[in-house]
């Protein structure tokens, strides 16, 4: 039987970290479920076998379900019947079987039917559906919704919803609308209290939104007449079962055509408040949208993976003048770089799910007891990582996977143009990861605080401090000599106190900072395992020539050329 | 009173990947060279018992199985999918069991549990005879469904089945208890369930206990689920001279290699020369003549 986790020992490497020992503990509580629940662990070692056993069964529907399911389900897609979205067949058929297998609710506690998972296995397990469908990876994986609903929703809405998603439900996250895009803070779709029924009334039109026909719903509205920007909106849990929604239409996308985008109407459709008032986007979606970046990241990680399989089959198949086409340089350096990429990604990924796992945790223990001083501040700074980490992460795994794709592509040649290889979906799949969940230009936004605020320096600083092998120190030295040249480029840019050339600059600034943390990482890994040994070198050699160019390019330009830049349109 | 399913299910060599080395030069299966694995119509029988579990309420599944202490994985595999108890019969005297001996040992062992209904896969894919099955039914002297694709009905007295036969499907009543053999246009089986994965993990065999360098005393204590008993022939019983190799009247007299020489599909046509050309083929190759 096929197997993407048996098969890719990456992500049990990735599993076997140091610090995991420390996030199960803490998720764990120290272990306060064990005598209560029949699946809970016993120990540390019991819950790192248990995260291995469920990892393979996700691997097996992978490679044996929702992978061979995909192209039908690219083919059919959703359709809307009597104003219900009726998934493909094997949309249908991939969302039964992971809820006969328990995998919906992963990181939910099991007091309400879930596996108490940490991040880093869920994580996993959606960048394992991502390679078998990206698609269907999006309802699979807003499942995210319960986890916000368990982190802000009071007691009675949480045993309302939450035991519903273990049994099946689906879930959607209902924020964009026709004029709120990117800047969610525009919202107008109304949220009215009737003090008669004490019940509140949604009413306005969603667009865009994933899965918008699930059984659950969390919807952004306006609770505050008068007001227009985000202090005004607040988080609200719809039922399907109110039958108060119509859905308009399902978009016809150029990929990820499994999973249905609606646009959606309420209409006096009844509600419930998450929450408190007013904190809806300013806290509940900020976390909402952190979550679904991560996933985006491990959906990202997933396509490119896939993509990259096909790329390397072909290449070994495919014979032209007399050889298989992997033999000429010009093949084998793209294929050697793509697999370069999606191990520095992988990587910032499981480092990135790490930080949020530790920062969670500790945010869960504090709702029942005081953190000790110690304890509070290694939670500031995993929460701090962690928000920088993120959008770094969601940046370079999108804008890498779209790269990857498109370089698995080539790979086929005219073949890969035709509909017959399954790697034009995957090249259609790749174009939405560095747009929704805030486009790459809006992570740059979130990203450059952590230049500015010396977060990124600082973690780079501690990567520096670990120890590696004598014949690796070569690139060790390389990669001080690239942060050496970031400080520069940062303090050059920062000290210069004009906000549209640091805005001009952001992307060349975050980017070194990323490549040197790739960097950094993939040497920890290889430290560990010889097994990243080419991909660690090839990355660091491209992390040198991207640095160098970013800095050239900062050096040689000054305020004035802004101006070079500004198209006018009349 | 709960309903209770018997499961019959064997662990197979995988010989559906068969490789150069899966056979030994004296023409019997390299067993080492093969993964085992939950032989699949037998996994689909599990599926069919697993669905009527769903629909009655109080049904009980047991997983039954024959082979060496390491089968027991086939139990485990079970009981992740939602089995609810399993044994393991093993006995060096139950070795170089053939179809006749084995239906007999089965039977013993049915017969202890008193069931209403017994599944069994069609066939085990190392074997393919069909015939342990049916031979249990006839030796319970119950009556036998075979083929059977979906189990339409079920009540503690009666179920009505779907049979897929060579040109065409048929449905069947018949009183409990009975026994039905899976065909492979069954639904497949779902998937491991992640929490019973997690709470059976350690579920151990008695000899695999014995052997293991953790202790898991307190475990089995506090988890009497997690044992999992294995029957021997005195457990069940059974007359020693009807058992293993005295117990099998089959012989192998030769085992020999078949390789197929021709590796398209030839197009027939209805006309007379067609048949004619087909006829000597079949004459020549000893099929028929």
């Amino acid at each position: 039987m096929e197997n993407f986790y048996k098969d890719n020992p990456g992500l049990k490497f990735h599993l076997q970290h140091p610090l995991m020992e420390k996030i199960i503990r803490l998720k764990e509580n120290n272990f306060a479920d064990k005598d209560k629940y029949d699946y809970a662990f016993q120990d540390f070692e019991d819950a790192l076998d248990s995260y291995d056993k469920v990892l393979e069964i996700v691997g097996e529907i992978c490679a044996e379900t929702i992978g061979p399911n995909a192209e039908a389900v690219d083919q059919e897609g959703p359709k809307l019947i009597n104003n219900e979205v009726v998934y493909a067949p094997g949309t249908k058929e991939n969302h039964e079987t992971l809820t006969k297998a328990g995998l919906i609710g992963m990181s939910l506690p099991r007091e309400y039917g879930g596996l108490n998972f940490a991040m880093v296995p869920y994580v996993m397990a959606a960048e394992l559906v991502s390679r078998a469908d990206a698609g269907f990876a999006n309802i699979w994986g807003l499942q995210d919704c319960a986890e916000t609903l368990h982190e802000f929703a009071s007691d009675e809405l949480k045993k309302e919803f939450l035991p519903r998603f273990n049994k099946g439900a689906t879930a959607a996250m209902d924020l964009t609308e026709p004029d709120a895009g990117s800047d969610l803070q525009a919202v107008q779709l109304k949220a009215t209290f009737d003090e008669q029924k004490q019940q509140w009334y949604l009413n306005g039109v969603k667009r865009f939104i994933t899965n918008g026909d699930a059984d659950i719903s969390l919807v952004l509205a306006r609770t505050e007449p008068g007001t227009s920007d985000g202090r005004g909106l607040s988080l609200f849990v719809y039922d399907r079962k109110d039958k108060a929604l119509t859905v308009r239409r399902i978009e016809n996308k150029l990929g990820i055509k499994g999973s249905p985008t609606c646009e959606l109407v309420f209409k006096n459709a009844p509600a419930k408040l998450v929450g408190q008032r007013k904190m809806g986007l300013i806290k509940y979606v900020m976390s909402l949208m952190n979550s679904a970046r991560l996933g985006v990241g491990a959906q990202s990680v997933g396509i490119a993976e896939a993509a990259y399989r096909e790329a390397l089959k072909y290449a070994h198949e495919r014979e032209q003048f007399g050889k298989p086409i992997i033999g000429y340089p010009a093949v084998y350096e793209m294929l050697s770089v793509m697999r370069a990429k999606i191990d520095a990604t992988r990587s910032l990924l499981y480092e990135t799910a790490r930080y949020v796992d530790v920062y969670k945790a500790y945010s869960f223990i504090q709702e029942e007891r005081k953190l000790e001083p110690e304890e509070r501040k290694d939670a500031k700074h995993h929460t701090r990582v962690s928000d920088a980490l993120t959008p770094l992460l969601k940046l370079f795994a999108s804008e890498y996977c779209n790269e990857i794709a498109s370089d698995a592509l080539q790979v086929h040649g005219g073949t890969g143009y035709m509909k017959d290889f399954p790697v034009e979906r995957l090249f259609r799949d790749a174009r939405i990861t560095n747009i929704y969940e805030g486009t790459s230009q809006l992570q740059v936004v979130a990203a450059i605080r952590a230049v500015g605020n010396g977060t990124y320096l600082n973690l780079i600083r501690e990567y520096e401090q670990n120890h590696v092998k004598p014949e690796f120190e070569y690139l060790q030295h390389n990669l001080k000599e690239l942060t050496d040249l970031y400080e520069k480029m940062a303090n050059q840019v920062l000290e210069g106190k004009n906000n549209e050339l640091l805005d001009f600059h952001a992307r060349r600034l975050v980017e070194m900072a990323g490549y040197i943390i790739m960097g950094y990482l993939l040497l920890q890994d290889t430290h560990k395992d010889e097994e990243y040994r080419k991909s660690t070198e090839i990355f660091i050699r491209k992390a040198h020539t991207e640095c160098a160019s970013r800095a050239e390019f900062i050096k040689s330009f000054d305020e004035d050329k802004l101006g070079t830049y500004k198209i006018s349109w009349e | 009173m709960s309903f209770k399913i018997v499961v019959l299910a064997k662990q197979v060599p995988d010989t559906r990947n068969v490789g150069k080395d899966a056979m030994k030069a004296d023409g019997t299966v390299n067993r080492g060279a093969l993964p085992a694995i939950f032989n699949p119509e037998d996994l689909q029988a599990l599926e069919q018992a697993l669905m009527v579990k769903d629909q009655v309420e109080d049904a009980e599944i047991i997983i039954l199985t024959m082979g060496p202490p390491r089968a027991v994985e086939i139990i485990r595999e079970a009981l992740y999918r939602g089995a609810t108890s399993g044994y393991l019969i093993t006995d060096r005297k139950f070795a170089g069991s053939d179809t006749l001996a084995t239906s007999y040992t089965l039977a013993l062992a049915v017969k202890k549990i008193q069931p209403h209904l017994v599944i069994a896969g069609r066939q085990a894919i190392d074997g393919d005879t069909a015939q342990v099955g049916p031979q249990i039914a006839q030796k319970l002297g119950i009556p036998q469904v075979t083929y059977t694709e979906q189990i339409l009905d079920v009540n503690l007295d009666e179920l009505k089945i779907r049979r897929r036969l060579e040109r065409g499907v048929e449905v069947v009543k018949c009183k409990t208890p009975l026994l039905i053999t899976v065909h492979s246009s069954a639904a497949e089986c779902r998937p491991r369930n992640a929490k019973l994965l997690m709470k059976y993990k350690h579920a151990r065999s008695v000899s695999e206990l014995q052997e293991e360098s953790k202790d898991y005393t307190e475990m089995m204590t506090n988890k009497p689920y997690l044992r999992l008993e294995e029957w021997s022939v005195a457990d069940l019983g059974a007359d020693e001279e009807a058992l293993g190799l005295s117990g099998s009247p089959t012989k192998v007299k030769k085992i020999e290699n078949v390789v197929l020489a021709k590796k398209e599909s030839v197009n027939l046509t209805t006309e007379d020369k067609d048949i004619d050309y087909l006829m000597k083929e079949l004459i020549d190759s000893h099929v028929i003549g």
